[in-house]
């Protein structure tokens, strides 16, 4: 009947004002990422300190949106940036142009690139969202070598 | 000092403080509504400014009075202009008859608490509430735009169409009380619940009710305004204080309505068991609150209501209002009228009143939506 479907309509609506609320305060809490989240991208090291990255530039030509630039430079044999031969002298990201598919992440071979937890990316000047090289490397406080992909399998 | 100034000065300040308390609510029901709507999303509502966002509106307030004023080309500008201050105007008069409590008397002298005590109370707030439309028309018309003329086509054809059920339904409530003054209808129904006049006229409680949605252009009403059909409606093309007057006029008229549909249904500011009023100050007191108690209760009804029902299809707008609720309130009224006539006891009102919603009910339901038929 049309009363009792009205009735049990507004039922819903005052059982819902008694439930838990589902929102996040987002800057007070957080949720807990998912381990392949695909946030801001990081440039790894191996556990000696060395870039990963060899300045290959597979993850510009890979890249759908021309998103990231390189220039490569052929490492000092005394003072090794990177194991190979070469390293990136110059790593920039244009993350307004960025679309985080991940492709660059899997293009590198050397496991490089890989994409970061990281996504509050907002700031207040456009220059400022073409990141660096410095800025890209994992922090020495965040140790050095031991990572997980996000290509790992790890859910389903 | 002459009984005129006495008169004068105490009309001032009834003024003021009545309208001082409906413009206050304005920010209060609007936090209440967000709160209880966002309640019922499973949502907080606004929770950052001030202690429980308490403070929302009145910030919002602020901030709409430092925003850019922008007047699109086109415009019709003497209109343009009075559009808003037609809608506000009328919500804001009606609020001069409502009596907000119980006669009380102070050093000798005999204080109603209402602005004016209108012998003519009930026809001035339709005469005063339908001007409403006007300015919604005519805001709608000088906007220079497609959605806002549709949103004002809209507003008129629903307003005036529920217009007419708003006024029969109250007519069953004349038949019994006798008067149009509302402090007197308010009176008639001292002594308890069961002597108020939802418990004689529920068919009639329930049309108003819902006539007053429409009427406010509320939920699931709010046709004029649809905001993902019409990007907003008669008030697209309005920024700033213009808006907020447009967005003040639809709370002022919820709290309003409210409190008509109290006056006239709710037993006004008689408390739900028997009570004497004396005239002391104290007994002004009680009428206040327990006034306020229902309008506050009517108007989360109003969110509840809100919060619970989708918005209808024009069609079904129209239909609902010219083939159910007209002649819904024509039964109404003739019912009533047979039953004084025959000097049945209330309750017999009351059982008729809800065998009619009962039945209509099971014919909306069991004929009319069973075929599918763009009646209900």
């Amino acid at each position: 009947m049309l009363s009792i479907d009205l009735l049990r309509g507004f039922a819903v609506t005052l059982k819902h004002v008694f439930r838990r609320r589902v929102t996040v305060q987002y800057p007070e809490q957080r949720r807990v990422d998912a381990p392949v989240f695909r946030g801001r991208h990081r440039l790894q090291r191996y556990a000696d300190g060395l870039e990963r990255c060899v300045g290959c530039a597979l993850c510009a030509a890979v890249c759908p949106s021309e998103a990231i630039y390189i220039e490569a430079a052929e490492n000092d044999p005394n003072h090794p940036i990177s194991p190979g031969e070469r390293y990136a002298r110059l790593y920039q990201i244009h993350l307004l142009r960025c679309i985080f598919c991940g492709f660059c992440a899997e293009a590198c071979p050397e496991d490089a690139i890989v994409m970061g937890p990281n996504y509050e990316l907002s700031d207040d000047s456009r220059a400022k969202f073409v990141i660096e090289k410095e800025q890209l490397l994992t922090p020495p406080s965040e140790g050095f070598g031991e990572y997980e992909s996000f290509l790992l399998p790890k859910i389903g | 000092m002459s009984a005129f100034l006495i008169y004068t000065i105490l009309i001032v300040i009834k003024i003021v403080i009545v309208f001082g308390i409906v413009l206050g609510s304005v920010p209060a029901l609007v936090l209440v509504e967000r709160k209880l709507l966002g309640w019922m999303q499973i949502r907080p509502g606004p929770n950052r400014v001030g202690p429980w966002g308490l403070l929302q509106t009145i910030v919002d307030g602020a901030k709409v009075f430092f925003k850019e004023t922008v007047i699109p080309d086109g415009v019709d500008r003497p209109v343009y202009d009075l559009a808003p201050l037609l809608v506000i105007v009328p919500a804001l008069v009606v609020s001069c008859v409502v009596p907000f409590g119980p006669a009380i008397e102070i050093a000798g002298i005999q204080i109603p608490l209402s602005i004016t005590d209108l012998d003519l109370g009930l026809v001035f707030y339709f005469a005063v509430a339908s001007l409403t439309i006007y300015g919604i028309v005519l805001a709608g018309w000088s906007s220079n735009n497609k959605w806002s003329l549709l949103g004002g086509l809209r507003s008129s054809a629903q307003m005036v169409s529920y217009e007419i059920t708003l006024a029969l339904s109250v007519v069953g409530v004349l038949l019994l009380c006798g008067t149009f003054n509302l402090r007197e209808i308010a009176e008639k129904q001292a002594g308890g619940f069961w002597y108020w006049n939802v418990c004689r006229q529920p068919l009639g409680f329930f049309l108003f009710l819902l006539a007053g949605l429409a009427e406010n252009n509320r939920l699931p009403f709010d046709l004029p305004e649809a905001e993902s059909e019409l990007t907003g409606g008669y008030h697209t093309e309005y920024s700033s204080m213009r808006f907020v007057t447009f967005y003040m006029a639809e709370y002022v008229n919820i709290v309003l309505t409210s409190a008509i549909i109290t006056t006239v249904f709710l037993g006004g500011f008689n408390p739900p068991y028997p009570y004497e009023f004396q005239g002391t100050w104290l007994d002004g007191l009680i009428g206040v609150v327990w006034f306020g108690i229902k309008v506050g209760a009517l108007a989360i009804l109003y969110i509840w209501i809100r919060g619970t029902l989708p918005r209808l299809r024009y069609d079904h707008l129209m239909a609902l209002g010219w083939k159910v609720m007209l002649p819904l309130a024509f039964i109404n009224l003739f019912i009533t009228a047979i039953l004084i006539a025959l000097e049945r006891p209330w309750w017999e009102m009351c059982a008729v009143g809800l065998a009619i919603l009962l039945m209509t009910d099971i014919f909306l339901s069991h004929i009319l939506w069973r075929r599918r038929r763009a009646v209900y």
